[in-house]
């Protein structure tokens, strides 16, 4: 199985190739489910003029708010920018280019860009500033936007358990952006917090099949808590 | 009086019916699942991927790996389903969502909504909103009838950047239950003790008032 064999040992291998001026699609939604670990590991690496995808940016001090504090981001592709401070200031002030993207378009744009579909029409923001220069085709009566797929040199993913073959599950609503992100890049990075050995992974519960992974790290996580909500809140 | 939050949450909840798979945007919204009624079971739906979206946890029960669109930690009910964001805004795009409930900046006459920024101050970002307001049959806006200056927030013409365009038909207001009919607001439901002529004081766009609207049951 050696040419299925995806783990790494270091986060230097795990993102080797990662240069300035790339685009990198970044799993996660808030703080949920990010690659942390590999966020941080692009921080130390310092590479500059990157692109971006990704739902959210982070906080000011964790996620892919680090890589915003660090002026390490040129432009970002998002849906919403709500409570990062430094992201809504870099954004008015025009310091960061800012494609805002709604959700469900950012999800299947990045889904498009892993599925070979270049572009596709949806009723999503017609009528709205997000359709500007876009073209508009009617279909049965309704008007549509042409929005087109996106594709990126690195994605960086947090699964759960992996197997050696780059086989990925995901742990509760962690999943969210992380599947297409898996799909959509020339070379895709999964930490995740366990490494289990072949034919340990039910292959129906597959959640993202090893064919798109390239490397497969573990990592120890802090999984911050944006707002912990309880009974008693 | 004009409705609390609370109560504004409540008078929405009127509006759920039994089976609905129901999307709850953030602010007012999510507080229309503490009152559903009775003898009634629907489903929330979090478009960061989860279906069938349970009550906030016990402190020792907190798991960072489930949360829901407002980031907060939640717990999933018996019958709930987990997936992807692909295949979130698919049941969304899709028309699945029986009924969705988001808040505004701005509605107007034509049915437009303005909910993600004001250009030079604010930048929120659209968020679900917009796949919400296209993919959607049935919505209701839950906003404040008038800003804290009393400029309505029920225009003629929306001033603020579209979430979406000719997508809205019922507005649930402090002041008010409308409906958007033929480029109009439609004055449904009157919160208890206030007037129409408060309603109509705070309203810029064309209101329209055919007897005497009842008074919210509450």
């Amino acid at each position: 199985m050696a040419g299925f064999d995806k783990r790494v040992d270091t986060y230097e291998q795990a993102l080797e190739g990662l240069t300035d001026g790339m685009t990198m699609v970044v799993g996660g939604f808030g703080l949920c489910g990010i690659p942390e670990n590999l966020i941080a590991r692009v921080r130390a690496m310092g590479v500059k003029g990157l692109t971006v995808v990704s739902n959210n940016c982070g906080v000011d001090d964790f996620g892919l708010g680090l890589l915003l504090k660090e002026r390490q981001i040129k432009r970002m592709i998002a849906s919403y920018v709500g409570e990062n401070a430094e992201f809504e200031r870099q954004l008015l002030s025009g310091e960061l280019e800012v494609e805002l993207t709604p959700q469900g378009t950012l999800a299947e744009r990045i889904r498009a860009g892993g599925a070979g579909i270049p572009a596709f029409y949806t009723a999503t923001g017609y009528g709205t500033p997000i359709a500007e220069g876009k073209e508009v085709r009617v279909f049965k009566g309704r008007r549509y936007i042409l929005e087109e797929a996106i594709t990126a040199e690195f994605a960086l993913v947090k699964g759960w358990k992996a197997d050696w073959y780059g086989n990925v599950i995901y742990r509760h609503t962690a999943q969210n952006f992380n599947p297409a992100a898996a799909t959509a890049a020339r070379t895709t990075v999964v930490e995740v917090e366990e490494i289990v050995e072949p034919g340990a992974l039910e292959p129906a519960m597959i959640h993202t099949p090893g064919i798109y992974v390239d490397r497969v790290i573990r990592g120890r996580f802090e999984k911050r808590i944006e707002k912990i909500t309880t009974q008693r809140t | 009086m004009a409705l609390t939050r609370e109560q504004m949450a409540q008078r929405v909840a009127y509006e759920l019916r039994d089976g609905y798979y129901v999307n709850l945007g953030i602010g007012i919204p999510t507080l229309v699942a503490n009152y559903i009624p009775p003898g009634i079971d629907v489903m929330l739906q979090s478009e960061n991927g989860l279906l069938g979206m349970g009550p906030f946890p016990e402190l020792n029960d907190v798991d960072a790996d489930m949360i829901n669109a407002g980031k907060q930690t939640v717990t999933a009910r018996v019958g709930a389903s987990i997936f992807s964001s692909v295949d979130s805004f698919a049941m969304i795009r899709g028309g699945h969502i029986d009924l969705t409930v988001l808040g505004a900046f701005e509605v107007d006459v034509e049915g437009n909504i303005a909910s993600w920024m004001v250009p030079g101050k604010l930048v929120k970002g659209m968020g679900g909103a917009m796949d919400l307001v296209a993919g959607a049959e049935n919505i209701i806006v839950t906003m404040m009838h008038a800003s804290k200056d009393g400029e309505s927030k029920l225009l003629p013409r929306c001033t603020l950047p579209l979430t979406g365009r000719s997508c809205i038909k019922r507005v649930l207001t402090d002041l008010a239950y409308l409906e958007i009919e033929d480029g109009a607001f439609v004055l449904k439901e009157r919160a208890p003790g206030v007037t129409v002529a408060e309603i109509r004081s705070k309203t810029a766009g064309q209101l329209v008032v055919t007897g005497e609207p009842p008074e919210m049951k509450l």
